[in-house]
């Protein structure tokens, strides 16, 4: 069980190594001791897995003390670690899946300029990473929770000379830091409300506490998780997001960060299960966000632009369960969104790259001839989230949705619709990446008009081989196409870990300890009931596909199924952009005014008032002697005057 | 016969007085410097006739003060003047106004 210390040290070792020594380690040392660094850390996660599994059900809960942080008078907190199911299912995929990432990047960013620095951020945010899931109280979640998030910034603005990629950097930062004020909030409400932020020890004393401060505590963490998983309002840094590099988008932005809220908040379900309110308001901003973020996504054209908001739209769907009281359908959704997400990410950063940096997908197509193991696995991605029978988003998907029908009927309607969008717009991407005309062909020479000052500025090109043809598109090397197929095989079989027959439900079985009946009552659905929902849900992915691909493998324009409306988002961006932006210049303009009216005006009035009254004052000085004498002589009468007339003499 | 205090006080206030127009009117360096001195033994006097009338020993040792303070103010005085009359062929006090603020 002691391994369990390693899962956080090793990736902190591979930081300080590489901050140290990774300009002369450089290309590509750097990269394989990051990996070398997060892939024992798996290991390390492995171990301590078993070593859990071991245990019988009642201590699986051990908590590794490392050392005192902070003791303030009443105010305790340790630097510890808490090694339960939940935390070590979240270890071993985020330790995983970033193995995969990084074996990746290795590949992916050979050639850039500030390669080792990339898995010096790589490696700090695994960390990070870990001691968000780890954390054994809020605070050192806290850490784990700020430390992810710088992380993501630096990443997102990795390319900092592209302005894009900078501002993107500052909007993930800056939107976050609305969440991150929840989650500040929650901690101290905590404190005041049970005198600890320890995870169990708050959840002892659960019957103690006001039920309105365990629903403010419940809605600023929710506000948290808002903000960190981009659910509505907070989510318009995601999509902007995508200006990082590939592998970035993949790690941070698909699979493990942005599922950090999701894990807060099955983290606090003891607290959630106080305030069926709160679950309640969790369930419809989950689903309608997914609804939201999945319509979108029909219509956008960059690649990478569709995954961010697919990714929008299953956190939403995971959320629909954390508020339907489905928590293991999360963590298991979760989990398999974090294979065929991250599949799909580095699928399409391995067609980029292939395309020598191009992202529209209109200039795409017909790729499956030219990049067989990149169109494979990306297929198998795309049946994976559409929820294809069998494959691992089918499983979750079932799950969430069986939940939502137990909870609500209109929150699963919503998400069988949301479902079948999921399903169209992942086969208009497939469709128009992998199938129909080549045409990248067209547009290979004219590449200079309006595209060319982004392209130029765009990903430097990450292979610096081959920068000659500019000709026909290829597989991408070994580093990266290994892990699209470990992705892939666990896209297909992920949905292994819970099958909804007796005994198969491992994860079911695996996390009832931190989800026990109280908190998480069996969800009652009738077998055929289950059945016939999973079979209306699967026709109507399957029809959704069917159309989407009848409709993209032919044309690549259809404008009519494009709104304008849908491919700005919906106009929210516009409109934060107006409220923060217009509003606040306004504010600002107005503030400025009062500035320069009312403060700068008393500070120089009080200026010009001494300088007024020194001008005339310095006329007596006059330089005479006489003048002085007579002062004096004056001065001495009055004085004496005074005297002579105050003792009445 | 001894003449009566009040006398010598009169003649101490005329002298005082003497001494304070005359710094106050006249330019001439040291005419004032000799009317600052007219109005220090003015005030000598008054000590002088209070300590006799009043039959107090203080007043009279005070002078020894003043005398000493004076001689130290003429030296003094008397640098400065010579220093300036180096640099100046006439020297009235008001030629003296490069202070003025």
């Amino acid at each position: 069980m002691d391994a369990a210390y390693l899962i956080p040290a090793l990736p902190l070792l591979g930081f300080v190594t590489l901050l140290l020594f990774g300009k002369r380690l450089g290309d590509p040392a750097a990269g394989w001791i990051a990996t070398l660094a997060i892939g024992s850390s798996f290991l390390a996660s492995a171990v301590t897995f078993f070593a859990l599994m071991g245990e019988d059900d009642h201590h699986r809960a051990v908590t590794k003390h490392v050392f005192t942080w902070l003791d303030v008078g009443g105010f305790k907190a340790d630097a510890a670690l808490l090694i339960d199911p939940l935390s070590m299912t979240m270890c071993l995929f985020v330790t995983g899946v970033g193995t995969l990432i990084h074996l990746y990047s290795v590949g992916y960013m050979h050639g850039d300029a500030r390669y080792h620095r990339f898995f010096v951020y790589l490696n700090l945010f695994a960390f990070s990473m870990l001691m968000l899931v780890l954390g054994d109280n809020l605070l050192v979640t806290f850490l784990g929770w700020e430390g992810v998030g710088a992380c993501s910034y630096l990443l997102i603005s990795f390319w900092f000379e592209r302005e894009s990629a900078a501002v993107a950097g500052k909007k993930a930062f800056v939107t976050n830091r609305v969440g991150d004020f929840g989650f500040l909030i929650a901690t101290f409400l905590a404190f005041g409300a049970f005198g600890t932020i320890e995870y169990h020890g708050m959840f002892e004393q659960l019957d103690g506490a006001a039920h309105t401060t365990l629903v403010a505590i419940a809605l600023m963490l929710f506000l948290g998780a808002c903000g960190k998983s981009a659910q509505l309002p907070l989510f318009t840094w995601l999509p902007d997001a995508m200006e990082g590099p590939t592998p970035v988008s993949a790690l941070i932005h698909a699979a493990t960060m942005v599922t950090a809220g999701v894990y807060l908040m099955a983290r606090m379900a003891p607290v959630l299960a106080e305030t069926p309110g709160v679950l309640t308001i969790i369930a419809w901003v989950g689903v309608i966000t997914a609804f939201v973020a999945a319509t979108i996504a029909c219509a956008q054209d960059d690649i990478k632009k569709v995954l961010a908001y697919s990714t929008i739209s299953q956190l939403g769907f995971m959320f629909l369960a954390v508020g339907s009281g489905a928590y293991v359908a999360a963590v298991f959704h979760m989990v398999t969104h974090a294979f065929f997400k991250a599949l799909l990410f580095l699928g399409a950063g391995s067609v980029i790259h292939g395309l020598h940096e191009e992202q529209d997908m209109k200039r795409m197509g017909s790729l499956r001839k030219w990049m067989p193991i990149t169109s494979a696995t990306f297929i198998i991605g795309w049946l994976a989230i559409s929820g294809f029978p069998g494959l691992a988003g089918f499983w979750s998907k079932d799950d969430i949705l069986a939940g939502a029908w137990a909870e609500n009927k209109a929150l699963w309607a919503i998400g069988v619709v949301t479902a079948g969008l999921t399903a169209y717009y992942m086969t208009r991407q497939v469709a128009l990446v992998f199938y129909g005309k080549e045409r990248w062909r067209d547009h290979a020479e004219p590449h200079a008009e309006p595209h060319a000052d982004k392209e130029e500025l765009t990903e430097p090109e990450p292979v610096a081989a081959d920068h000659h043809d500019h000709g026909d598109p290829h597989e991408s090397p070994w580093t990266m196409t290994v892990p699209l197929v470990v992705l892939g095989v666990l896209s297909v079989f992920g949905g292994l870990l819970n099958l909804p027959f007796g005994d198969l439900a491992f994860l079911h079985d695996w996390l009832h300890p931190v989800f026990p009946e109280d908190i998480a009552p069996e969800i009652h659905v009738a077998t055929n009931t289950k059945i016939a929902i999973g079979a209306a849900v699967t026709a109507v992915a399957l029809v959704a596909m069917f159309v989407g691909f009848r409709l993209w493998s032919t044309r690549a324009e259809r404008k009519e199924l494009e709104p304008e409306l849908l491919k700005r988002a919906w106009g929210i961006d516009a409109l934060y952009s107006f409220l923060f932006g217009t509003g606040g210049g306004l504010v600002a303009a107005e503030s400025a005014a009062v500035d320069r009216v009312v403060v700068d005006g008393a500070v120089n009035g009080i200026g010009n008032v001494v300088r007024m009254g020194g001008g005339q004052l310095r006329k007596v000085q006059s330089g005479y002697v006489r003048n002085y004498a007579l002062a004096i002589a004056g001065g001495t009468v009055l004085v004496l005057g005074y005297a002579i007339v105050r003792m009445g003499l | 016969m001894s003449v009566s205090g009040e006398l010598y006080l009169a003649v101490a206030a005329a002298l005082f007085t003497i001494g304070a127009v005359g710094l106050l009117i006249r330019r001439n360096v040291l005419v004032m410097f000799m009317c600052v001195e007219l109005m220090l033994n003015a005030v000598n006097l008054t000590f002088v006739t209070f300590a006799r009338m009043l039959d107090d020993i203080g007043g009279q040792s005070l002078v020894f003060f003043v005398l000493v303070v004076a001689a130290a103010e003429v030296v003094v005085g008397l640098g400065i003047i010579v220093s300036i009359f180096r640099r100046r062929t006439v020297a009235t006090a008001d030629d003296l106004h490069i202070l003025k603020g």
